[in-house]
Order: structure tokens, then sequence, then C-alpha cells
């Protein structure tokens, strides 16, 4: 180890060595080789120490190796790169300056050692070593570099050595991006080129106008009747698809231009055998010559020879060049339709996707039904991935611009629901936005919509499927929220209550309990409702249909409410029964299946009273509360003692008619400017400063909701009394919302009040946000118990 | 213009990777890898065009072709014409089976410097400045003279191998 350079120097190993090397290496296990590579990298390190020009170029040359194929950092190296640049011999040369094209970029710190030796080589009589020089200023040239060096290209553009002079041309295009003062000392030779009789001279030229147009367009517009005497002239197809591509680019902003350059194009698009040039010329008409109407027509028709031809490419291609003409010439489309929505059971993911953008942007209000049918069809046929895309173009394409192609809305939901069953179907966050938008935006689509979603919601299998949770929440809360469009209420519960639905997500089977809540409540009311009917009289007119059939209570009614409810314990055997609604309908409202109901309610929920999820045990104990509020009286009425129920019977009814009226006003959607539209109310002032307030609630920290809640733990026990308070104030006069807001505050910070405010009258908690509603209504029910 | 040449077997190792927009080196094996996984989970015989958006930022695409055990992938922008960036390709393949005498992958593997002077000959700092394979041939050849001119100098002295010869 006395001199480590010359021991280095002779056992070196060259790339070759390290390559074998690096092949002897077990290919099963990868850590022999990586640990090779490291003794590799420690030789390197000390090889490229090396005084010796050789050595240590070959170690850089191995360096160069292992970064570009196993991704070893070289950045350490920079120097010693400038420094194998710098020898005379050109292999060494090479290997520096293809290690600087490698690895400098505009932060390399000694790329300003440089400037000298590139220059030098720029001048150099050897025009592979100006190769050297250019190719390498092409990839890492900065803007010191390309001024420094601006002189020696612009000498090098006019070189008489074709080789070095295509490669000064396109160095140009470097130099113009970093340095922008070139283009007054090169422009000039640079369009000189333009009329070059050497093609490899114009075949570069062109292309490095092609790329400056494509950056700034209206800059290069002068230069168009060079171009045009190009695309007359030249017979090279290299040159002519630039050409085109600038035309693509120059074409727009110059009519008179595009009416010269179209028939050219034509001709040239019938002409040429080359595909390549072919599709260049269908895309510069389709991109920018699209108001040309003949020429239009024929590039679809060689679109049409690429859509048809067997080669996926020329396919692919065919397809794209279709897509960008769907906008403004839907008929381009409507005319390939065939080949077009064949492609979509293409092998080739790429000329499916094509296909189903096409095919997409085709949908009109005429035709959407019948290309959603083709579609699901395929969805069905299609790998996982694919399914899932052309569900979402559905969903998009139908839902935009609030539905505009939809005009059948229970078409729509229909397609909706069998979306949802589609195995493969991952798209339910949509679906079920879907679903409720559409519930609350169209009214006349409710009918349909609580038909779908019981057929959802009954069949247990589908509670199985992860991806459909959100679908089966949107449906289970269209159900409780339109439930007297429901065919049979009862039905509906059981499925909401079934077994299963512990397999749902806490808070969606939150949502089926709230859901399960409003059916109940709305059951509970027209039994009343219907017994109060038949109890003044026997004229049968209740307010809902299935009441006007219950006005006889035959003795199978308990057989059927008893055998629905052993059906709850095997869903699977349900649906046999369901086909004669019509019949279990008018048996629902009689006395022992409204008891049958109450039982199932409490059967299912029970067990979650002391659920750990906060919204599940929240909205148990709301249902079981109002069960066990009207379960007694309802078992009374069973005992035939209605004088002695009477009294609190009326109370029970006024409760339910109280949540039932609170689950019956409408939700609407609520559109995003509708805050400015509401007028604020007289003596309301808004810009009052609050820094008071804020003293007097310092202490108290306000829920963050947006709606007000009376949420927190120590104002419960003060609700509960002032409630009290206002059971008994029933018939005070009505008021605004902002009298519900003070006495809200008045209730919360009662110490600052000084004198006694009257409490809120009972009617109005119909003004409170629904969260609050239910809370007051909590607190009623078990004060009253 | 040409973003990127990358090369690699159907294992997904690289055999050779350019560049032509500065890319940090970790950066550039990530974006090999991703290129792999997009191109084994393509079928054969199936179109060679890929959207690269996704991969190599707006504006690129990539065409790839498969010959053996190696795929040959370009990624290139709006400037470039899809079906002539297939034949260049074809081209690149065509000059390599030209000077290796039907290429094969260890060709590729071992002759690092050779493929990079070729492809250097064809794409020029992402523009394509030569497709004929009889010029690019020309220009290598002269190129390999000037390498073989001086390697074959020093070190070992030539009065070892005179002396050996001698004996």
């Amino acid at each position: 180890m006395a001199n480590p350079s010359i021991m280095d120097t002779l056992f070196q190993r060259s790339l070759e060595d390290l390559i074998k090397g690096i092949r002897l290496q077990s290919p099963d296990s990868s850590t022999p080789t990586s640990s090779f590579l490291c003794k590799s990298m420690e030789e390197i390190r000390r090889e490229i120490k090396s005084t010796d020009p050789h050595t240590k170029s070959i170690a850089l040359l191995k360096l160069t190796y292992l970064n570009s194929i196993y991704g070893f950092d070289m950045s350490w190296a920079a120097f010693h790169v400038v420094e194998v640049i710098s020898y005379p011999q050109f292999p060494l040369k090479k290997i520096g300056y293809s290690a600087a094209t490698a690895s400098f970029h505009d932060g390399t710190d000694v790329l300003l050692l440089l400037t000298n030796q590139l220059r030098k080589d720029l001048s150099s009589s050897n025009g592979f070593e100006v190769s050297l020089a250019l190719q390498c200023l092409s990839v890492i040239g900065t803007t010191d570099l390309c001024r420094d060096l601006c002189n020696e290209i612009f000498t090098l553009l006019s070189s008489t050595r074709i080789y070095v002079k295509k490669k000064a041309i396109a160095v140009v295009l470097r130099v113009f991006r970093k340095y922008q003062d070139a283009v007054g000392v090169c422009f000039k030779r640079l369009v000189d080129n333009l009329e070059s009789s050497e093609p490899q001279g114009m075949s570069a030229v062109v292309g490095v106008f092609c790329e400056l147009t494509l950056r700034d367009p209206e800059g290069y517009l002068p230069l168009a009747p060079e171009f045009y005497r190009i695309l007359i002239d030249c017979k090279n197809n290299w040159v002519l698809i630039k050409v085109l591509k600038i035309f693509a680019k120059l074409a727009p902003l110059e009519p008179r231009l595009a009416k010269k350059i179209v028939d050219p194009i034509c001709e040239i698009m019938r002409r040429t055998m080359a595909k390549s040039l072919m599709f260049e010329c269908i895309w510069t008409v389709v991109s920018s010559l699209s108001e040309y109407e003949s020429a239009v027509k024929l590039a679809v028709v060689k679109a049409r020879e690429l859509l048809v031809d067997d080669d996926p490419n020329l396919k692919y291609l065919g397809l794209k060049a279709l897509s960008s003409l769907a906008f403004n010439h839907p008929w381009a489309v409507v005319e390939n339709k065939d080949a077009v929505i064949s492609s979509l059971s293409d092998a080739d993911p790429n000329i499916k996707l094509a296909s189903l953008r096409i095919v997409m942007s085709m949908v009109s209000e005429d035709n959407v039904v019948e290309i959603s049918r083709v579609l699901i069809n395929y969805s069905l046929k299609s790998d996982p991935d694919f399914c899932n895309e052309i569900l979402r173009s559905i969903l998009t394409t139908c839902s935009r611009n609030y539905y505009e192609v939809v005009f059948d809305f229970d078409w729509y939901i229909s397609l909706l629901g069998e979306m949802s069953r589609i195995p493969y179907c991952q798209r339910g966050e949509e679906i079920e936005n879907q679903l409720i938008d559409i519930g609350m935006r169209v009214k006349d689509a409710r009918q349909e919509l609580v038909r779908v979603a019981r057929d959802l919601l009954i069949d247990p299998a589908l509670l199985g499927n992860p991806f459909l949770h959100r679908i089966l929440s949107a449906a289970a809360w269209v159900s409780g929220e339109y439930v007297e469009l429901s065919k049979s209420p009862f039905e509906l519960m059981e499925a909401l209550l079934q077994p299963r639905t512990s397999l749902l997500p806490p808070l969606i089977r939150a949502v089926y309990i709230q859901s399960a809540f409003k059916v109940l409540v709305y059951c509970l009311h027209s039994y009343l409702l219907q017994k109060e009917a038949t109890a003044s009289s026997f004229a049968a007119d209740g307010n809902t249909p299935w009441i006007e059939n219950s006005a006889i209570q035959g003795p199978e009614g308990s057989d059927l409410a008893t055998s629905e409810l052993d059906r709850e314990f095997n869903p699977r055997d349900f649906s046999p029964s369901f086909e004669n609604n019509g019949h279990s309908i008018s048996k629902l409202s009689t006395h022992k299946s409204m008891v049958n109901l109450l039982n199932l309610t409490e059967m299912a929920l029970g067990p979650l009273m002391e659920s750990h999820e906060v919204e599940i045990q929240e909205r148990v104990r709301n249902i079981l509360g109002v069960k066990e509020l009207v379960k007694q009286e309802i078992l009374d009425h069973s005992a035939q003692k209605e004088e002695n129920s009477e009294k609190k019977e009326s109370d029970a009814s006024k409760i339910i008619e109280l949540i039932y009226h609170s689950f019956s006003e409408e939700l609407g959607p609520v559109s995003a400017s509708a805050q400015a539209r509401i007028t604020v109310p007289n003596g309301l002032v808004l810009k009052d400063n609050l820094a008071e307030l804020e003293i007097i609630c310092g202490d108290i920290e306000l829920p963050v909701s947006t709606s007000f809640s009376l949420g927190t733990l120590h104002s419960r026990e003060k609700e509960v009394l002032s409630l009290d308070d206002a059971a008994s104030n029933e018939d005070s006069e009505p008021s605004t919302e902002s009298t519900s807001l003070l006495s809200e505050h008045y209730k919360r910070h009662k110490l600052y009040y000084l004198l006694e405010r009257k409490m809120m009258p009972f009617p109005l908690i119909i003004h409170l946000p629904m969260k609050v509603r239910f809370r007051i209504i909590r607190s009623m029910i078990s004060m009253i118990l | 213009m040409i973003r990127a040449v990358i090369v690699m077997n159907t294992q997904g190792k690289p055999r050779l990777s350019k560049f032509y927009d500065y890319e940090p080196t970790e950066k550039q094996q990530e974006l090999i890898r991703t290129v792999y996984s997009v191109l084994c989970s393509r079928p054969e015989s199936v179109s060679s065009f890929v959207d690269a958006d996704s991969i190599f930022g707006p504006d690129c695409r990539l065409v790839y072709k498969h010959y053996a055990t190696l795929y040959f992938v370009f990624v290139y922008d709006s400037a470039e014409n899809e079906l002539a960036m297939l034949d260049l390709i074809q081209v690149f393949v065509e000059t390599l089976d030209k000077c290796f005498k039907n290429v094969c992958e260890l060709d590729v593997v071992f002759n690092y410097n050779k493929i990079n002077t070729i492809l250097d000959e064809i794409i020029f700092g992402g523009q394509v400045l030569e497709t004929n394979s009889a010029e690019i041939m020309k220009a290598v050849e002269e190129i390999s003279k000037l390498e073989t001119a001086y390697t074959t100098i020093p070190l070992v002295p030539k009065s070892v191998t005179s002396w050996r010869s001698s004996v």
C-alpha cells in the first residue's frame, strides 16, 4: 500500500470487469450484489483520486454506470468530472462529458470551471470533440454557460461540417431557452438554415423551430412563408411532421394562413403512404382546422381507416383523433359509433378508456338511456378497474349541470339501483350523494326512490359488501325521510333492524336506526290517527292509503304479525311473503301488529342501549324512549281500558304528533347564496361590538358546531327545567327565530340577566334545528316517564 | 422533445437510462420502477402508447416496444409524433442490431458505453437529429476508432509485450 496509485492503476477493474463481477453475484439474493456494489464504490472513490488520467477516467466511467443503472449518487464527484473533461485524450474526454451530462444541473457549483474547457472544445478541429461539447451543453447549459459560449455557437452555425452544424443548430434550442439575448445573435443564421440544402441541417432546424413555436406561437408567425415553402416542397416525412406541428399552432392565430394551408395538408393526407404523416395531418385538421368542413370530412375518413385497423396502435390513434372531434363535430363520432362501442371490449386498457371517453362525449338527452344500457352491459363483462371507470363516467355525465341530460328520473334512479348491484361496484359515495340529492330535488321521483331503496335494504346479502355501505346509508335515509310513500313500512322496519346490520360501520348503522325511528313514528302516528277516527266514528277516512284498508281486523292479523317477527330472524326467507304487500299492509295497523312492531324494535335495539358508539347509543335511546312511552298505552288499549288511559293516551298522541311533524318538515337543497338573501331582522345589529360578551362568556366554551346545540353537560339540567315551564306554557304567542335565540342565551347565562324572562313557548321548538329538537323531545319524554 | 429513454429487461432491471431533463438520481430510479410496473401489467399485443402524465408530468406520453427480454421506452411530449417515436425505437434497435449482429440483452449489458454513443447520435439534447441508421453507424464507427486509438496506449508497457513475443 506504499503507493496506492500505482497499485490501483495496475490492477484496476475496467467497466467490463465490474459488469462481469456484478453478474457473477448470485441472482437470487440481493445482498451479495449490493455488498459487491458497495465494495466497488469504495474502489471507485479511491481510484478517482488517482493522478493517473486513465485510472481516474475508468473510475469515473464505472461511477457513471453505477449511477445510471443502480442509482448510486455521483454528485460528490463533480470536480473529478471537470478534471476528466480537461484531459486531451478523446476517450477520456468523452467519459468526462457523458458523466457531466448525466449528473450536472443548474445547481452544480463547479459548472463555472467548465466554461473555458467547453470554449476550447467547441473550437477544436476535431468534429467529434466539438460534438461532445455541444452534446453536453444541450443538456446542462445554464444561463451563464449559454451567454459565455453564444459566440462560439454562432460560429458553428455556419460550419461546413454538417455533422457539427446540425448539432450546433440543435443546441440553439437550449441556448434560447436559457439566454434570451442569444436570439438577437443567432436568429438570422438559424433562419438561413431553413433554406439549407442538406436534409440533416433542415431537419434539425425545423425541429428547433417546432419546439420554439410550441412555446411561443406568436413570435414565430412571421416565419410562416418559410414553413409554407417547406410544406409544399419537402419530401421528408420527419420534416413535414414538424412543419405540420408548427402550423397547428400558427393556424389559429391567422385565419388567412389556415385557409392557405388547408388544401396542401389535405393533399398530403390523400397522397402519403406513411401512417405517421397521415396521422399528423389528421391531428392538425381536427385540432386547428376544424372549421373547414371538407378537410374535417377527409380527416374523419382517414381516422376511420385507423380506427378499423387491426394494429392496436393505429386504432388507439384513430380514437384519439375522433375524441378531439367529439365536441365540435359530434356527427363524426356518431358516424363511427359502432367501431367506438365495439372498442369498449378491447384487450387494451388504453383503447377501452379512449373509447369510453368518446362514448361519454356523445351522451345527450335523447340517447342517454340507450348509451347507459350499453355501458352497463359492458361494465358487467369488464375487469373491476374498467367497470368502475364506466360507472364513474355514467355517474358524472348524468349528474352534470344538475342532471341536465336526465329527463326521466324514475329511470335514472332504477339505474342507480342497478349499478349498486353490479358485483365490482365501488362508487358507493357518488351513488349515495346522488340518491339523496335527487330525493331532495325531485319530488316526483321519490316514489321510485323509495321503491329502489326498499329493494336495496331488504337484500341481506348487500350488507356484506363494504363498498355498498354508503349506498345503503342513502337508501336507509331515503326510506325514513319519505316513509309515507312506502308501500309497507312494517317490512321496511324489519329491513332496517335486520341482524346483519351489525356489519355496518357505526355511523351508517346510526342512519339506519334514525330511519327506523322515523318509520316507527310514522306507523304510530297513523295508527293513533286511525284509532281516533274509528273511535269517534266508523268512517275510516285516514290520511294515508294503507290506513283506509285497515278498518277490518281479522284473526289472521296476529298470525301474520308473529310470522313477520319470526322472519326477522331469518332474513333470507323474507322475499316470498313480500309479494302480497297489499295484504300485509291491510294488517299493519291492527293493534296486534303495532305491538309486534314495538316488540321488534325493542328486541333489535335493546342490546344496543349500551353500545360504545355514541351515535348509535344516542339514537337507540331516542327510539326506545318513545317506544316505552307509547307501548304501555297500546297494551292498555288491548285490555279495553280506554277510559282510564284516555288522559295519558292523549299525551302520547300529542308527542307522537309532535315528533311526526318535526320529521315531515321538508328538507331541501340549500343554494350557496341562500344566506345572503335573508334580510336582517329589525333591531338586530350585526356590527355591534361583542367585546363585552367576550368578558361574560369568557369561562364558558361555546360549542363549535354551526347549529347551536344544548349539548354541553352543564346546561342539561336547566334545559329540562325550562322545558317543564315551557310545557305548561303551551299556548303562548308565536314568535320569531330570534326569540328562541334569545331564550337560548338566557338559558345559558341566566345568572347575568337581571329580570326573570318568560320562558320559551312550547310550539317554538319547531323553529329550532333538528338536533336541538331531538334533545328537547328526549328530555320531555324522560320527564313524562 | 424527447424527455427520457429507458431500456430495461422484462424483470425491471434497467439496462440504459437517459433523462434529457435533469432529474435527481433517486427520482430517476423511482420513475424507472413506476414505468416498469405500468409496462409489466400490460398484456401482450396491445397498443404501445401509454399516457404518462401521472408519471412524468403534464403533456408526457410514453411509447414502448418489447423485443425478446427487453423493453425500449421513449418518453416524449406533444412536439413529437406518436408513430414517428415508434419508428425511432425501431431505428435504434436496428442500429444496435447492425452494430452487434443479432443484438441480445447481453450485448446491451456489456456495451454500456457504445450503446450510449449510438443513442447520442440519434437523440441530441432531447431532439431527434439522425434517423438514418447508416449515418449513425458511420459516426459511431469513427468515434470507436478514436477511442481505441488512445486506449491501446500505455500502462502495460509495450516493452513487455514485445519481450513476450520475442521469447
